[in-house]
């Protein structure tokens, strides 16, 4: 997990004085160079590899084999895109990431906006983790939402795929409101800063020409702050790879392949390995 | 009435439940406040110089304290929620809107650090809060015995709106409250006020399942 590619700031947000924060407990220091361009430097002063993309510096502890993914749909020049800012939440980045991928709480934690009782049914979707790309797919998932985005003035029932490219960050395409036949992508992006204790990056590819920006960010604070509050009491803190205590339903599907291919790979930073 | 608000800030949320408990009409005006910093920005600082939100604004009327914005709000649409015409009543009142103060700097600190990377001494910050905490537990312990609900007098004043969110949100701060059953009470005879809105972090009152014990309605 070493070699995975992590978001560690904004670049929008980077000064010359540069932030103090850390990556799997190594203290780093992310910071615009002379020349403007970002960089990453460790505490005994070695320089990391950078990626700037999706509006976020990115950076890695070891020696990444393949290029951060890409998402072509968010390139669409139409599209407005969202830095939606930072959240520190104290729990496992990979339960961040599983938070993310589950459907059957919109009801319960984002009540009257993402979902609504009695609409708590989880339609059968297909889960996949994809040999080829190495990542996991769950597609044709189908819920009921009272307002799905800021541009949904109604409910409707909204069609997701989600996927997860890296073990911390996750890809939502969801139905665009405005433009049928389009999915508008929201993501979100973790930086693990200990096994526990984790930066949230959300951030989103839009189609909406109505809305104001600052709308759209706080939409997205909205939603992420209601789960903030559940992630921080989830027991146990790390993400149990092995079925134990936690009894997963067809609703969890996504999950459970998210924690098969997390094994598989042996990423197991934030994770529990020793079923309960 | 225009309220600069930003959906995350406990003190913008003070005024949306004020507004929404005694049904006041409010326009909302979202400010960017994280990322964009938009209260520093110039068109804020000249309606604010303090640069700090929630800002309200009624024709040439301009707030920047909460607890202004409160005592507007219930004075021009429900006076009950000042408290009673009493000199006692009254100072009290007041003495809980200045100790919501001591809340958001100690309570609303602690959480910024925790949450969205502010700057600040977390553990003297918290240390602070739980001293908070522990005062308004003692007090509200002493109301539950004199047979009260609320902070002042018989019924709910705008000292409760103004001391809520804060102790609410506790948590984000990482400070527990459970050691707080009175607060713990008060903050549920709260959320149970007719027209109470939620914010992230403050989540709504789930009505409670049917006793299993209890045989059902006609069963």
């Amino acid at each position: 997990m070493i070699d995975a590619w992590y978001p560690v700031g904004l670049i929008s947000g980077l000064t010359r004085e540069g932030r103090e924060t850390l990556l799997m407990e190594q203290p780093i220091t992310v910071r615009a160079g002379k020349t403007g361009k970002p960089e990453v430097v460790t505490a005994d002063g070695r320089s990391l590899p950078i990626v700037e993309r999706f509006g976020h510096v990115w950076t890695s502890l070891g020696t990444p084999e393949k290029d951060l993914f890409t998402i072509p749909e968010a390139d669409h020049p139409e599209r407005v895109l969202v830095d939606v800012g930072v959240v520190r939440v104290k729990c496992s980045p990979l339960r961040a990431v599983e938070n993310f991928l589950d459907i059957a709480h919109f009801p319960f934690v984002h009540t009257d906006i993402l979902g609504a009782e009695p609409h708590t049914e989880v339609e059968k979707y297909d889960v996949k983790i994809r040999e080829e790309e190495d990542e996991v797919w769950a597609t044709k998932v189908k819920f009921f939402q009272p307002q799905a985005a800021k541009s949904a003035e109604e409910g409707i029932t909204t069609e997701y795929m989600y996927r997860v490219p890296s073990p911390t960050s996750s890809v939502l395409y969801k139905t665009c409101p405005p433009r049928p036949g389009e999915w508008d992508v929201i993501c979100l992006f973790v930086q693990p800063l200990t096994e526990t204790l984790c930066d949230v990056w959300p951030w989103m590819a839009l189609f909406d020409e109505d809305t104001s920006m600052t709308d759209l960010i706080h939409f997205q604070q909205l939603i992420f702050l209601q789960d903030r509050s559940i992630l921080e009491n989830q027991i146990p803190a790390r993400l149990p790879l092995d079925p134990g205590m936690e009894t997963p339903t067809r609703a969890d599907l996504t999950s459970i392949a998210y924690r098969r291919w997390l094994k598989q790979h042996g990423y197991t930073y934030g994770a529990e390995l020793v079923a309960q | 009435m225009i309220l600069y608000d930003y959906i995350l800030s406990p003190s913008c949320y003070k005024v949306r439940l004020m507004a929404a408990l005694i049904g006041a009409p409010l326009e909302l005006r979202p400010v960017d406040f994280h990322p964009g910093k938009e209260h520093l920005g110039e068109d804020l600082l000249a309606l604010n110089p303090a640069g700090s939100i929630p800002i309200l604004v009624d024709g040439d009327l301009i707030l920047s304290e909460s607890a202004a914005m409160l005592a507007y709000l219930a004075g021009q649409y429900a006076p009950d929620w000042l408290g009673e015409e009493t000199a006692t009543s009254r100072a009290m009142v007041q003495q809980w809107l200045a100790f919501a103060h001591r809340l958001t700097a100690a309570l609303g600190g602690a959480r910024l650090v925790e949450m969205l990377h502010g700057q600040g001494d977390l553990e003297a910050l918290q240390t602070a809060g739980i001293a908070a905490l522990r005062e308004l537990e003692a007090a509200l312990f002493k109301r539950r015995l004199d047979g009260g609900t609320w902070l002042v007098g018989e019924s709910i004043t705008i000292a409760d709106v103004a001391c809520f969110p804060y102790v609410a949100l506790a948590p984000d701060g990482s400070i527990s409250l459970d050691p707080y059953p009175s607060i713990r009470l008060w903050m549920r005879a709260l959320r149970g006020q007719a027209g109470f809105v939620e914010m992230p972090g403050i989540h709504r009152r789930h009505e409670l399942a049917p006793d299993p014990l209890t045989p059902a309605e006609g069963a």
